[in-house]
């Protein structure tokens, strides 16, 4: 055996290079960028990493989830809750391809997320050898960058631009395949971080003529409203939003994944828009005679009939992501650069305003969806428990603090539309894959990335079953994650649209359950079933206090709607109250 | 109302590239007419030429979406008009076909062809020019025996003052520019 000094000659530095395998220089990359934490699954052609990494515990923190596709979504989260990138371990073959559902996941919410993959060694690439899988060719749609690894040589230069990439301009996730060889191969290593690739320029100058006639534009607006994303969190601009809106005085609607990027209780929110979103900010967006985008891409969740959209207003257009700039909707000034870079240069050419007459309008909306929609939901004094009240009970007794993470459906609306965000970045959620099973999963790496805050899981029946073994995760490492099933006994989102559009025929959509709070308790988790309303404040609480992970099965209504409603093919003026 | 574009895709010598600018096209359903990849005048830079018919508001979506790719350095698109182009066509006719109409002679000088093998049985003709040119060739061909035809990609200079070497070297020269004033905040 060599004793610690020994070792430490073997791998001394000359010319300031190290004598060190592939899958040691992988993990020492990591650790150059800052990475702690990993999710990930091992494999028969990743050994040789998950070999040394058991000798990097103290710095690189491994979580073994149950599934792969659980490594990324919770990676992805821990991404979300924390900023830095989510780092993400898999085999070649199933373990790469069981990531595919993640990847895509991540991509079409632009989180930073590298994804290493491990490829069967390189001479076999090609021959259908055991495990082999196409990988690149695979996730190429899905990844904002790729990249297979054949030799040693190549890791160090390799990761650091794929950190570059996943970080810079419009994040993303990237893909790095690494063949067993390459990390079993000794290199010279050397790192050197990536600040620049010469086919890639995430740093677009700002546009000074454009910005001053965009100010032009917003001082002369009588019905002016801000439309703010996702972009707002991923430029940390959450100051300088709020600095904007109140110097102007203009009304600021939210996204989904900009939920918590403007707060709830502020007398400028205009709420949530698109399909199960506010009453307000839809129906006045046809009013606005002036929009402002930020960091936001005119997802068509979000305005509906195109035809029908905005068509008294100007736009002005603030994105980082030039190809998303004029592809749904025409824009009538394009400002192709960071949210928060636009807003400083904007803010000093802006005059201070207030809207009173328009921001009214508003409020008689909000009045409006408040008394048949909003209290009917979360006041409903008798029958069944709605989703709505038991989301608004856990927003008052967290005060506002909690990281919410959500699944997807149902429970993942009533989250978005009744829990008051405080702070920035506290929802999780999948917005542009809308991937069931992402609750549970999401929920760990929340957790993981938030250690100091209740982190609150909210889950139908249907999403839980799809990724439920990830239990097997939680009770490994002890995470202190709150689980909510709202349970209908029935897949709730397609059962309403069967319900509204397929008179009532619930094609594949009513569940039988097994016994939720059985299974939580086989995986050491206390669990508890709530049916009844005056139960309720006491479970919360309950579960709140506990030192620990808890699950709560909670039975509400069966055949719930969410409301208001864009209908598909309506307008955003359209939006529905009832049914 | 679709029309005929040529696209230009500066790129990265690196592999795959090929399948991102085709998932691009095929996720917007747009055919390629023809396509060529070659090398470019500068070192190290790739040039594919993807010529499509669609519309001009969908070739610009396209266009950025390619340019966002990370590998590709830069997208032009141009109408005929904007660029000098040509395709190579090569034909096989029997030897026989075309002496017994003792044409050859008239060909050649009529469509600026070239002889580039005769045999007893086969000559192969070259012919390079726009593609309704080479088609009207074929066509006065056919009734002599065309064994083989085949069409190659579009090639196309561009007439825009703007090249692409300017561009690059403005980008390194940034970089250093970047480079040397982070040395001297050091």
């Amino acid at each position: 055996m060599k004793t610690e000094k020994e070792t430490e000659v073997a791998t001394a530095n000359y010319n300031g290079f190290e004598h060190i395998s592939g899958a040691e220089a992988l993990l020492k990359c990591l650790i150059e960028e800052d990475v702690d934490t990993i999710f990930g699954y091992p494999g028969g052609a990743i050994m040789p990493v998950y070999d040394k990494l058991m000798d990097y515990e103290d710095k690189l923190k491994h979580f073994l989830t149950r599934h792969e596709q659980g490594a990324a979504h919770a990676a992805q989260a821990y991404a979300m809750v924390t900023g830095k990138p989510g780092i993400c371990f898999a085999t070649s073959g199933p373990g790469a391809t069981n990531l595919v559902t993640g990847i895509a996941n991540a991509f079409l919410d632009s989180i930073p997320m590298v994804f290493i993959t491990a490829q069967v060694v390189s001479n076999l690439i090609g021959t259908d050898a055991f495990q082999e899988t196409d990988i690149i060719g695979i996730s190429m749609p899905v990844t904002k960058w790729n990249c297979q690894v054949k030799t040693a040589d190549e890791i160090p230069e390799t990761i650091a631009k794929a950190f570059y990439i996943a970080k810079s301009g419009r994040p993303g996730p990237v893909l790095i395949d690494i063949t067993k060889d390459a990390q079993v191969a000794n290199l010279d290593f050397k790192y050197k971080k990536c600040d620049y690739i010469r086919s890639y320029n995430p740093n677009i100058p700002l546009h000074k003529k454009e910005i001053e006639s965009a100010a032009i534009m917003i001082n002369h607006a009588e019905r002016p409203l801000i439309l703010a994303g996702h972009g707002i969190l991923l430029s940390r601009a959450e100051k300088e939003l709020r600095a904007f809106a109140e110097k102007t005085g203009i009304p600021v609607a939210l996204t989904l994944l900009g939920l918590s990027a403007f707060p709830s209780d502020h007398r400028l929110f205009a709420g949530l828009l698109g399909m199960h979103g506010n009453y307000a900010p839809n129906i006045l967006t046809n009013q606005a005679d002036l929009i402002i985008a930020i960091g936001m891409r005119f997802d068509d969740r979000v305005t509906g009939n195109l035809k029908k959209y905005a068509k008294k207003a100007s736009i002005i257009h603030i994105e980082i992501d030039e190809a998303e700039i004029n592809k749904n909707v025409p824009v009538d000034i394009e400002l192709n650069n960071d949210a928060r870079e636009v807003l400083n240069e904007l803010m000093p050419l802006v005059n201070e305003n207030s809207y009173e007459k328009w921001i009214r309008e508003f409020r008689i909306c909000d009045k409006t969806e408040y008394d048949k929609v909003i209290k009917p939901e979360t006041k409903p004094g008798s029958g069944e428990l709605r989703m709505g009240e038991v989301v608004r009970k856990v927003s008052d007794l967290t005060g506002g603090e909690a990281v919410i993470v959500t699944d997807v459906g149902q429970n993942q609306m009533y989250a978005a539309r009744y829990y008051k965000f405080a702070n920035p970045n506290s929802l999780v959620t999948s917005g542009g894959m809308g991937t069931m099973g992402f609750g549970l999963p999401a929920g760990i790496g929340a957790k993981v990335g938030s250690p100091d805050k209740p982190v609150i899981t909210f889950t139908g029946d249907g999403g839980f079953q799809m990724t439920m073994q990830e239990l097997g995760t939680i009770l490994h490492y002890k995470i202190a994650l709150k689980i909510i099933i709202l349970n209908n006994n029935y897949l709730g989102m397609v059962r309403q649209w069967q319900d509204m559009f397929n008179e009532k025929r619930y094609a594949s959509t009513e569940l039988v359950n097994p016994d939720f709070e059985m299974i939580g308790k086989a995986f050491g988790i206390p669990s508890k079933k709530v049916t009844k309303r005056e139960e309720l404040t006491e479970a919360l609480e309950e579960m709140l206090s506990y030192d620990g992970p808890y699950l709560l099965n909670i039975t509400v209504e069966k055949e719930g709607n969410v409301f208001p409603m864009v209908e598909p093919g309506s307008s955003v003026s359209e939006i529905r109250l009832t049914y | 109302m679709k029309q005929e574009f040529t696209i230009s895709l500066f790129t990265e010598d690196h592999i795959g590239i090929l399948g991102q600018i085709t998932i691009i096209l095929t996720r917007r359903q747009i055919n390629i007419d023809s396509l060529t990849a070659s090398e470019s005048a500068v070192k190290g830079v790739h040039l594919l030429t993807i010529v499509v018919r669609t519309s001009r508001e969908l070739i610009q979506k396209v266009a950025r979406q390619m340019e966002k790719l990370v590998d590709v350095i830069k997208v032009f698109v141009h109408t005929c008009d904007q660029i000098i182009y040509q395709e190579l066509a090569l034909f096989k006719v029997t030897t026989k076909g075309l002496m017994s109409g003792n044409i050859i002679d008239h060909v050649v000088r009529t469509h600026h062809a070239r002889i580039l093998e005769v045999s007893p049985e086969y000559i192969v003709l070259e012919k390079t020019g726009h593609m309704s040119e080479i088609t009207e060739m074929l066509n006065r061909l056919e009734p002599y025996g065309v064994l083989q035809f085949v069409r190659s990609g579009r090639v196309a200079i561009t007439k825009q003052v703007k090249e692409l070497n300017s561009y690059l070297s403005d980008r390194d020269e940034e970089n250093r520019l970047k480079a040397d004033s982070l040395e001297v905040m050091n």
